[in-house]
């Protein structure tokens, strides 16, 4: 597989599995007001899959479209992180896993905006607005839920260990990171860690969470090795259509 | 339509002679087409019936967004998703900005949730039916919304002013909801064997609850004398329905469906379709918890409820303990 | 479980061309901050606005509907404050 190719279904990736994770809670939220913004968030998500897989069908010219990436690869051709694919669980996982990812994101995006590929920087640039406003209100939530009430901390905390073997996968470069960071197009994943970790810090103390102390890693999303069984049952739902009725426009 | 059942407290129109000073003058503003707002004299029934109707439309729009929320995992494109997400959100746009009208009146959001799950307020019998293909959200979108625009658009000049701004707004955004359906539609009836054979399916399925969701015929409706003259009901249930019908027919036509009605036929007389009536005893097993959904859409609404309890809790604690340190602070 | 309710808020929005904030709705907020947030996600959402004003609810003050009269008809009589009260010949061009 070609390298930028590669790291376009990873980006895009992230945020199509993470964008259907975040759409399965519209009209079920804790509060009306949750329920809209999470779609808000949802629909940026979308919008930023349309893009990165975009322009990974035309980096492939095999003729694919964004919505062929999306909906006719099997588990074992998806690039995402596994932490986006485990299951929203709560309101609480859900916007931890939020945080831990736009954390994540702001300062990739960031970076991201000076690629020497200049469709890479543009779509960077747009995503990158979503992300901030995603990471202002994911980290306040966390803040909000971990300071709570005695049964919200205590379910905030449980959540952080749960999603903490995930995060790790993040920051794991290989060949195609190196090969993107020779090129100019996109920083080694690990050079981000200081940043994600101050801003992971910061929080956690003010939503009076402890970081575990482990850094045992889950990883195989990133590269496809292995992922975790909740992606075949997204990708069952999700592609139900376009594979039970092979050739049709929707 | 969102408030088919909602029953007047009263005994029906009240008689000018019958009424107090206050609610004579009361009348006669609404006469004049003044707007009444929160902090003016209104009747305890015009305060009672349209916390029923805002209450009840409200709740329409919440447990709406189950049937096509259903389907926002499975939508066949990412355009087709986004669409949806983005129509399925602005139902509960709609749902907030009623509650929000009907706040004004002294009841709070809450408060009409809880009234909502444990079966004192309604919604709309439209949402008791299931969702089974993709081409039920091309039939929820064009005749549901349809049928929703249709009630809708008149309401905007109710006399309640906080309802009356809030159907304003929602009319604005819902304008592309029902295109949105029909889009659905046409893409289904251009495509292969299988997917009009959906279309038609969902037609079948959908049109006479769309038809159902007007409410019954005004002459066994004793209480929309009342709500007329207090203007929070616009147009006879009948009007309505048979508007929906002349406008949607030609639409069928145009996408090459069969309305399941073998009895309908234009009358050069009246200048309308004749049509045949929904049936009325299937209406009334739904309103009263029969309808094929209801236990799964309230069962929804109450586990979303409760599984949220704990978040709105904690936030609103946070919150609390902020507005604490910082006033220690100072 | 019985929860507090989120306090209730109103929301004004200033749009791109130069107008005042205007009132636009309400929506239920822990805090002000949350406001501004759930302002922006809910009554932004088709480009409406570049700023946003919340003020809880409660501490709106209002006029009172009873002093209706005495609050607003004393200027009903006042034409003279609108230009139109004034004639001035055609001749004298554009004013």
């Amino acid at each position: 597989m070609q390298p930028l190719f590669e790291f376009l279904l990873r980006q895009g990736d992230n945020a199509l599995v993470l964008g259907h994770r975040t759409s399965e809670w519209c009209g079920t939220a804790p509060a009306l007001e949750e329920d809209i913004a999470l779609t808000n968030t949802a629909l940026d998500l979308i919008g930023q899959t349309q893009l990165w897989l975009g322009y990974a069908a035309e980096v492939e010219g095999a003729d694919r479209s964004a919505n062929d990436l999306a909906y006719l690869r099997d588990v074992h051709d998806f690039r995402n992180l596994l932490m986006l694919e485990v299951p929203n669980e709560d309101f609480g996982r859900t916007l931890m896993r939020q945080f831990l990812f736009d954390a994540f994101q702001v300062p990739w995006l960031t970076a991201l905006q000076t690629s020497a590929d200049p469709r890479v920087a543009e779509i960077a640039a747009k995503s990158l607005k979503e992300a901030t406003y995603h990471l202002d209100r994911s980290a306040e939530t966390v803040i909000a839920l971990g300071d709570g009430t005695a049964d919200s901390n205590a379910r905030m905390q449980a959540t952080l260990d749960y999603l903490w073997p995930y995060v790790g996968e993040i920051f794991v470069d290989d060949d195609t990171d190196q090969t993107m960071a020779d090129a100019l197009i996109a920083p080694l994943p690990s050079s981000m860690r200081p940043v994600w970790a101050a801003t992971i810090e910061e929080t956690a103390k003010a939503a009076c969470l402890s970081l575990p102390e482990s850094d045992f890693a889950h990883h195989g999303g990133r590269s496809g090795v292995r992922h975790t069984e909740h992606l075949g049952h997204m990708l069952a739902t999700m592609q139900v259509l376009q594979r039970s009725y092979p050739g049709a426009v929707w | 339509m969102y408030a088919q059942m909602v029953k007047s407290t009263g005994k029906g129109l009240v008689a000018r002679e019958d009424m107090s000073p206050e609610d004579c003058a009361f009348q006669d503003r609404i006469d004049a087409g003044e707007k009444i707002e929160p902090r003016d004299y209104m009747p305890d029934g015009y305060r009672r019936n349209l916390i029923r109707q805002i209450g009840q439309h409200a709740h329409s729009e919440i447990v709406g967004q189950l049937p096509e929320g259903n389907w926002i995992t499975r939508a066949p494109t990412l355009e087709r998703k986004a669409n949806l997400l983005a129509k399925v959100q602005d139902e509960a746009g709609h749902g907030l900005y009623l509650y929000c009208a009907a706040e004004t009146l002294g009841v709070s959001r809450d408060e009409m949730t809880e009234m909502l799950l444990d079966g004192r307020m309604k919604y709309s019998s439209i949402f008791n039916y299931p969702t089974l293909t993709w081409a039920d959200m091309g039939a929820v979108g064009w005749l549901v919304d349809g049928a929703a625009i249709m009630n809708q658009v008149p309401l905007q000049r109710t006399s309640y002013g906080p309802y009356a701004r809030a159907m304003v707004r929602i009319c604005k955004e819902e304008s592309f909801h029902q295109r949105q359906g029909f889009h659905i539609m046409m893409a289904m009836v251009n495509g292969t064997a299988d997917q009009k054979r959906m279309a038609q399916d969902a037609l079948n399925r959908f049109w006479y609850p769309a038809l159902m969701m007007f409410g019954p015929s005004d002459k066994d409706s004793v209480h929309s004398a009342q709500s007329m003259a207090w203007r929070i009901k616009v147009n006879t249930n009948d009007e309505l329905r048979q508007k929906f019908v002349d406008e949607t027919v030609p639409q069928a036509e145009y996408l090459g469906l069969t309305i399941p009605d073998a009895h309908l036929h234009w009358n050069d007389e009246t200048e309308h379709y004749d049509f045949t009536e929904p049936d009325w005893d299937e209406f009334f097993d739904v309103i009263s918890g029969n309808g094929p959904c209801n236990v799964d859409r309230l069962n929804a609404r109450k586990t979303a409820w409760d599984d949220g309890a704990w978040v709105r809790e904690a936030m609103m604690a946070h919150a609390e303990k902020k507005a604490a340190r910082k006033q220690a602070a100072e | 479980m019985s929860v507090k309710e989120w306090p209730l808020w109103e929301v004004f929005i200033r749009g791109q061309h130069g107008m005042s904030h205007r009132h636009v709705g309400s929506l239920h907020a822990v805090d002000a901050k949350h406001a501004i947030k759930n302002a922006r996600d809910v009554y932004t959402r088709r480009n409406e606005g570049v700023s946003i004003w919340v003020v809880e609810a409660a501490h709106i003050a209002a006029s009172s509907p009873s002093e209706k009269g005495p609050m607003y008809d004393p200027a009903r009589d006042k034409v003279y404050r609108h230009p139109t009260f004034y004639d001035i010949p055609d001749d004298v061009g554009k004013m």
